[in-house]
């Protein structure tokens, strides 16, 4: 199995016409996900490898149920889209755009949330069950992708898209490979965390380990420890801690928007020690991660 | 981005938060007139961007123009934590029986904006919060509906004022979320706010972060209070390395090649993205390396793009060798980073089989990228071969010089 879609899963992307999105769907496509149209205001009536655009959401969603949507437009337009789509009755957005100033994405999030709709990103790469679909940029073309991305029992999570793949390709190299790899998002109030994706892999029999990617700033690891702590969860967990320097330079930004050493509890070595107590093994270097991995599956 | 709070209060003053009269000043001279048209009794407090101003000696007070002026003198030509002040304010010094703390942030758990208030204002709040948890209360509120003042008169009632003192501590936090929401601010915080002998409450400091994203849709605001466009208010001040580096991604939109910041080593570092330019930076220090630099580049730049960066940081007097490091990439093109960092070197006058320490980027185009980097003598490495260590590999070769 894998968790939040499989090779069933039907969807669109939204801003289909952009650069970056043009690209992605032929990503996609090749892949094998079910792409079924894109939306931009305007483009109705034309193609995008061989899938249509239409204008509006409600053109896709009143004829048949979309399972979900990717949105890739530019930041001034991104909360109207996602906007659309809960409205619309879509169940799963991937947010892929980035700079979306944080009152928009705590609004659509809180929008989500009230509608039940699981939100991935934003600031991120997608969702990949490899063998099976991908939503969103992460892996890239076809032959690097499926060189990364070898289906397996690891499920990841990493608030970078970039060092998702990196994470991913070393558990592929081990021989471990992926059940479903997220990329969080990068951002300061992502729609779903670590510790809210957690019960899904727990729930999933195919996944047997979790490996995360993790930087300064915010509380998400600490949700994360506190959920290892209460929920009785049986899958070991590796993460990575990135950005160690930043430690010592409280008030930079480097990276995403949502790393910012503000206060003590946001530093690595913090973060760090929280993880250790809740039982989460600390990798010092990504290869590191399967090795470690490897001594804690039974 | 900061706002000093000689700029935060012509800010709240527009939210018609009550605030001691007070003048901006850049010279002891103008601090001396400021003062004759005050009161007896100053503050003189030093505007800059960072915290700890009273230990630092940042601030100090006055009770005639001779002293403001001669304290001013002073104040000025303090450092602290490496910054100069971009000026002083000279404030009426009011006389303060009770002391409180408001601020408005965002929770990243609870995805929604929180209030924080409390009745011992003034002191570290992280203090208040471990040793005094029944004196501060955490108030969430909802980013997509209106403000309903409630809100704020729970936050405060919660550590247990009332009377006089809630309604008017309420309107103030009221104006302070209204604030924070319309302003697309990241931090809003008034510490302290002071209750006078004759009642009456007003705003003392406050520090105030607007999401950098969102400056273009407050740019009316920004330039009334006299904010510059270019002015980033990072920590410290751009170096010319960095502003030229900001150029350099400034100039050509097609992705990233850029968000430089200066450190002292002489390994020049090329390296990309996000959360992979922190593992790399990293991984450098780790192996013993001293990084010249931190940078991003990804996003599929141009050749041109990646070239410019490549140049300017060979350029530099400290850089000996440069290490070119990415996680596995997505949706950068391998071939293009090669031919724009070989293209770089040269242009810089270096030969980039000696300059180049090491080049790690494996994704798409790859092979394209490592023909290139082969003809050219430069020592390049696959997937099979870490971040962790490709950066060692570098740092050993920087050991030979």
């Amino acid at each position: 199995m894998s968790i939040l879609i499989d090779e069933n899963t039907n969807f669109i992307i939204q801003g289909i016409t952009g650069r970056e999105a043009v690209t992605m769907a032929k990503e996609l496509l090749d892949y094998g996900s079910k792409l079924v149209g894109g939306v931009t205001p305007g483009r109705k009536g034309r193609e995008v490898h061989g899938v249509p655009v239409e204008d509006t959401v409600r053109a896709f969603t009143n004829s048949q149920s979309i399972g979900a949507s990717i949105i890739s437009v530019p930041p001034a337009f991104a909360a109207d889209a996602v906007n659309e789509a809960i409205e619309a009755g879509i169940k799963l957005l991937v947010v892929v755009t980035e700079r979306i100033p944080r009152k928009q994405v705590a609004q659509f999030v809180e929008y989500a949330q009230q509608e039940e709709v699981r939100l991935i990103g934003p600031n991120c790469l997608g969702i990949i069950s490899p063998g099976k679909s991908k939503l969103g940029g992460v892996g890239g073309a076809l032959e690097s992708c499926e060189q990364a991305f070898q289906p397996g029992s690891i499920g990841v999570m990493s608030r970078s898209g970039g060092m998702t793949t990196e994470i991913a390709n070393s558990l592929s190299e081990s021989g471990l490979g992926i059940s479903t790899a997220i990329s969080i998002g990068g951002d300061a109030i992502i729609g779903s965390t670590y510790a809210e994706l957690m019960p899904l892999f727990d729930a999933d029999p195919e996944t047997k380990g979790i490996a995360i990617y993790s930087e300064p700033g915010g509380r998400a690891e600490y949700e994360l420890a506190e959920y290892m702590e209460s929920s009785g969860s049986k899958l070991p967990v590796v993460a990575f801690m990135a950005g160690r320097f930043m430690d010592e330079m409280p008030g930079m930004r480097f990276g995403h928007a949502g790393t910012i050493v503000e206060g003590k509890a946001d530093t690595t070595s913090e973060k760090i020690a929280k993880l250790s107590d809740s039982g989460i093994a600390v990798a010092e270097k990504i290869e590191d991660i399967p090795v470690l991995l490897k001594q804690r599956i039974r | 981005m900061r706002f000093y709070e000689y700029e935060a209060k012509e800010v709240l003053k527009k939210y018609s938060i009550p605030l001691p009269k007070s003048l901006f000043v850049k010279d002891s001279d103008s601090a001396f007139n400021a003062a004759q048209n005050l009161s007896t009794d100053v503050v003189i407090k030093s505007q800059v961007l960072s915290g700890g101003r009273m230990k630092a000696g940042g601030i100090d007070f006055a009770n005639s123009p001779e002293e403001v002026k001669e304290k001013s003198r002073i104040i000025l030509e303090l450092e602290i934590n490496g910054l100069l002040p971009v000026g002083i304010l000279i404030e009426e010094k009011k006389k303060i029986t009770q002391e409180y703390f408001a601020a408005v942030t965002y929770d990243g758990r609870a995805k929604k904006p929180v209030i924080i208030f409390s009745d011992m204002g003034g002191i570290d709040i992280e203090e208040v919060a471990n040793s005094h948890p029944e004196h501060l209360s955490r108030t969430h509120f909802s980013a997509a509906r209106p403000f309903s003042p409630f809100t704020a008169k729970n936050a405060v009632a919660a550590v247990g004022v009332t009377g006089r003192e809630l309604n008017q501590l309420s309107a103030i936090v009221t104006n302070l979320c209204n604030l924070f929401l319309e302003r697309d601010l990241t931090l809003a915080e008034i510490n302290p706010i002071g209750k006078l002998e004759d009642g009456s409450i007003i705003a003392l400091d406050c520090h105030l972060d607007m999401e950098s994203e969102a400056r273009n849709t407050h740019s009316a605001l920004l330039a009334e209070i006299g904010v510059p466009e270019e002015d980033n208010r990072q920590s410290r001040p751009p170096t010319q390395f960095e502003i030229d580096a900001a150029n350099v991604d400034a100039a050509d939109t097609r992705g990233v090649a850029g968000n430089l910041t200066e450190f002292d080593g002489n390994l020049g570092l090329i390296i990309g993205a996000g959360g992979g330019s922190l593992t790399l930076f990293d991984a450098v220090r780790a192996a013993g390396g001293k990084p010249a630099n931190y940078c991003e580049i990804g996003g599929n730049p141009s050749v041109a793009k990646a070239a410019n960066l490549t140049k300017l940081i060979c350029s530099q007097p400290k850089v000996d060798k440069v290490a070119v490091m990415m996680n596995v990439v997505s949706n950068t093109r391998v071939d293009i980073v090669a031919r724009g960092v070989i293209k770089g070197c040269i242009e810089a006058g270096f030969d980039p089989a000696e300059k180049i320490a090491i080049f790690r980027i494996p994704g798409s185009w790859e092979e394209e990228g490592f023909a290139l980097l082969e003809r050219y003598g430069v020592d390049y490495v696959d997937r099979s071969v870490s971040m962790h260590e490709a950066a060692q590999r570098a740092v050993e070769k920087m050991k030979g010089i």
